[in-house]
């Protein structure tokens, strides 16, 4: 890692510290990675929210609102993410750099010490959390997971996850479920709290102005009271590197405009994955607008409003997302498999090559200039155990090959197809 | 060139009105990886009717927005697949008051400027091409009648406006661009597409002087002119409802609220105002606010709950929104608690950490490059400069926020827009 410096500062908590002085924020996250499950992942996602509702020295909304206020408008966002089966839940936060606000030399040790007490210590009644900042968090919670009905991409893609990985954990989504979240109660909430404090492991990182060694010191003050537990074991993601017969799953809702989703799994090219590979082969795909699901199922044909596609890389899963007319269905379905064959058998220009590794090297470049998109590049590889920064991946995507692309579509098989279409009574109209 | 130096927020700003009347403004960041060129015109959505040789002429919804797809079509192929091979990342966008072209590079930052001006500048439709893309953006067109909060905010307009072209889609209805043909995209071109109706932002690890030679090497010598535009009736401060409702499949119900306020002259004044009302809303129901913090426990409200002001040719409202099991007594809550604060006055101490909070919010929204040569080029077309925002919110006072409040939050003033759910 060339720009970034990472570093094991308290047992199984890492901290990974990207200091450069081209942003006026600064940005800190604190990640608990667990297991996903359909068991825990509503818990670890309420468990933030809760949080954030309230901490022992500014027990309510106001008063810690006020607190931020004065930290020139600092944010302490609850975040939840996914990277392949493990599930992150922890805080984001985002200040001022000191450097611009006369008079202030010590915002960053302020903001850090009010991440940790947020997370730390808690306000609580009886020694649980608060049962009513439990109750009304979990309402929010299922009104979130209810909401991505309200964005019908999300949800076709949401759907298609759990029909395709309904055995896997992948098959989850980062907030569970309703019905999960329901049961949860302040004490089971409260023993988890104790349980992945304890004993999970933790992703932390920073960019902004600091160096290294001042970040570590805030850190180590604000969270010196962490307890540390044994570590969990064998946190990870399965990859299942075959798909079975295509399942094809149909759906109404009221909706003019359809949506297909496809899911398919990167196969064998998953048992030594080639990231660079994988990424440009995505790119060519359904990746960038030079793609050819861009330009042929969208620009040339007119059979869909968007088709893209994205890859999961921890999980080793591709999904293409479409929005087309309901009678466009097979066609749009066949346009699509036809592109992907396309590529198995060789069909990539040196043009299409060289524009789908520019628009992933620019991607990457572009990234730099994000604290967000570092913080989620550097805990995806965090997860992965994996030790090059942006930088020397872009240099790899440089070096891929068409052949090195067309052997990743190759192993790619189709394992799901979503379609998500109007009512009836809409199609007679 | 024109080099002003921003000493409190360390960003200098270079400008130039070049001799056809284009406005070059540069804003380098050392270090940056990224650069970034936005290039845009002061023609929206709203602007559908407009002077031209002393006639006023009207065009249907959603011209703009349309003329903006079709621009990327050159005679050569396509400048979106030009960009993108040549390793940008471009993009556009059409609201109501302008239409901008913007691309984000890592290399090549000068050639691709070429590009980005070359083609918005040559206009080139065909019948077959204006056809085709009637299909593409009928399908846009559908999937915004799908988003409810795209239904919830058009809804609060046709509520809140009888006259002003802000009522209708920006993207116009199926109907309403079937009767766009190459002849109305290249009239609108013509009228609205000079350097001088036209701004260049761009910022990044770049050269001032560099982008003004490109912008002179490539868009044309003539001026043109401004075309008078007319914005419908003068509106009257009371809605032409006060509530709308439609029911779509959503899980929650979506509510957007909106309270109608006197437009004020281009200029310091208008972005002045626009500031101090953001302020006000967090004052009166930002997440610091006691109204926010009862709204929250009593479940009324999420964390998805929004407040401030929004403004477009010829009108500026005040807003609020989310998601609410029951958004009519919410509406109820902000006008008592706008009721008791004109009454007892503002928290004085509320409003100095506010005040704190504005100002780091202000230096951190100068870090996205996008952010800020928006601000830039709408600051351009409406006669202020973004990045006075800092003294201007220092100058804020008690006295304001409290007048803003007693006149903004009135119920005879307020729509209040609803999407259900379908049971």
């Amino acid at each position: 890692m060339k720009n970034a410096v990472r570093k094991t500062i308290m047992p199984n908590v890492e901290l990974t510290c990207v200091t450069t002085d081209k942003f006026k924020t600064g940005y800190f996250s604190v990640n608990l990675l667990n297991q996903l499950s359909a068991k825990d992942a509503s818990k670890n996602a309420l468990i933030p929210s809760v949080l954030r509702r309230g901490c022992a020295k500014y027990p309510d909304m106001e008063s810690l609102a006020a607190a931020l206020n004065e930290l020139y408008g600092t944010t302490i966002e609850p975040v939840v993410r996914t990277k392949g089966e493990i599930q992150c839940s922890g805080f984001i936060t985002t200040f001022a750099d000191d450097k611009y606000l006369p008079g202030e030399n010590d915002l960053l040790e302020r903001v850090i010490g009010l991440t940790g007490e947020i997370l730390l210590a808690p306000v609580t009644r009886g020694g649980l959390l608060q049962a009513d900042y439990v109750n009304s968090e979990k309402e929010n919670l299922c009104d979130q997971i209810r909401s991505s009905l309200n964005d019908k991409r999300t949800y076709s893609l949401v759907r298609l996850k759990e029909i395709m990985c309904a055995e896997e954990a992948f098959g989850v989504d980062r907030l569970g479920t309703v019905a999960a979240t329901e049961k949860i109660t302040p004490i089971m909430l409260t023993k988890h709290y104790k349980k992945i404090l304890e004993n999970s492991e933790i992703q932390m990182f920073y960019c902004g102005t600091a160096d290294f060694s001042r970040v570590e010191t805030a850190v180590l003050h604000a969270f010196s009271i962490l307890p540390r537990g044994e570590a969990d074991a064998g946190i990870g993601t399965q990859i299942r590197l075959d798909c079975g017969e295509v399942k094809y799953h149909t759906e109404s809702l009221d909706v003019t405009q359809g949506k297909l989703a496809l899911g398919f799994r990167l196969g064998e090219t998953m048992y030594t994955p080639d990231y660079a590979a994988i990424t440009v082969f995505n790119a060519i795909f359904g990746g960038s607008v030079t793609s050819k699901l861009f330009l042929n199922v969208r620009e040339k044909l007119s059979l869909c409003y968007f088709a893209s596609s994205s890859i999961e890389k921890h999980k080793g899963v591709m999904l293409v997302s479409s929005g087309i007319e309901f009678d466009k269905y097979q066609e749009a379905l066949d346009e699509i498999l036809a592109q992907l064959s396309a590529i198995r058998s060789g069909d990539i220009t040196g043009q299409e090559l060289e524009g789908a590794k520019k628009y992933v090297i620019t991607t990457l470049k572009a990234s730099m200039d994000s604290a967000m998109a570092l913080d989620s590049f550097y805990l995806g590889q965090a997860v992965e155990g994996l030790d090059f920064g942006l930088e020397e991946f872009a240099a790899f995507v440089e070096r891929i090959s068409i052949e090195d692309a067309v052997a990743v579509a190759k192993s790619v098989c189709l394992d799901t197809v979503y379609f998500l279409k109007g009512n009836q009574e809409e199609a007679m109209k | 060139m024109k080099r002003i130096e921003y000493g409190k927020i360390g960003e200098t700003v270079y400008s130039e009105t070049l001799e056809n009347g284009l406005c070059c403004i540069v804003v380098p960041k050392k270090g940056f990886s990224k650069s970034y060129a936005f290039f845009a015109v002061n023609y929206g959505g709203c602007d559908r009717r407009f002077a031209l040789d002393g006639y006023w002429i009207d065009t249907p919804a959603g011209v703009a927005h349309f003329l903006e797809h079709k621009m990327f079509d050159t005679e050569g192929g396509n400048a979106l697949a030009l960009l993108s091979s040549n390793g940008a990342s471009p993009n556009a966008f059409t609201s109501s008051g302008i239409t901008a072209y913007h691309f984000e590079c890592t290399e090549n930052f000068e050639d691709n400027l070429n590009v980005l001006l070359s083609f918005v500048s040559v206009p080139y439709f065909t019948k077959e091409s204006v056809d085709k893309e009637q299909g593409i953006i009928a399908q846009e067109i559908k999937m915004g009648e799908d988003s409810p909060s795209r239904v919830v905010y058009q809804n609060l307009m046709k509520a809140l406006y009888a006259n002003n072209p802000i009522k209708d889609s920006i993207a116009g209805t199926v109907e309403s661009i079937a009767e766009i043909t190459p002849e109305t995209l290249y009239h609108c071109h013509k009228v609205f597409y000079h350097p001088v109706n036209m701004v260049l932002c761009a910022t990044g690890d770049l050269n001032p002087e560099k982008v003004c030679e490109i912008a002179r090497a490539v868009l044309p010598e003539s001026p043109g002119e401004i075309a008078q535009r007319d914005y419908g009736a003068e509106e009257s401060m009371l809605p032409v409802k006060s509530i709308i409702e439609a029911q779509m499949s959503v899980s929650a119900p979506l509510f957007m609220l909106g309270s109608k306020l006197e437009p004020i002259a281009d200029g310091d004044r208008h972005y002045f105002r626009m500031l101090m009302g953001e302020l006000a809303c967090m004052l009166l129901m930002g997440p610091s606010s006691p109204l926010y913090a009862r709204l929250y426990s009593e479940g009324l409200i999420n964390n998805r709950f929004y407040s401030g002001l929004s403004d477009f040719p010829g009108g500026v409202f005040a807003t609020a929104g989310g998601e609410s099991k029951n958004p009519e007594k919410v509406k109820d809550e902000i006008i008592n608690e706008a009721e008791r604060i004109s009454r007892f006055g503002v928290d004085i101490s509320l409003f100095n950490s506010l005040k704190k909070a504005s100002i780091g919010g202000f230096l951190r929204s100068l870090d996205s490059m996008d952010n800020s040569c928006y601000a830039l080029a709408e600051g351009h077309f409406r006669g202020y400069s973004p990045f006075n925002g800092l003294e201007l919110l220092e100058s804020i006072s008690v006295e304001d926020i409290q007048a803003f409040i007693e006149s903004a939050f009135k119920s005879e003033r307020m729509a209040l827009s609803i999407v259900k759910s379908k049971t």
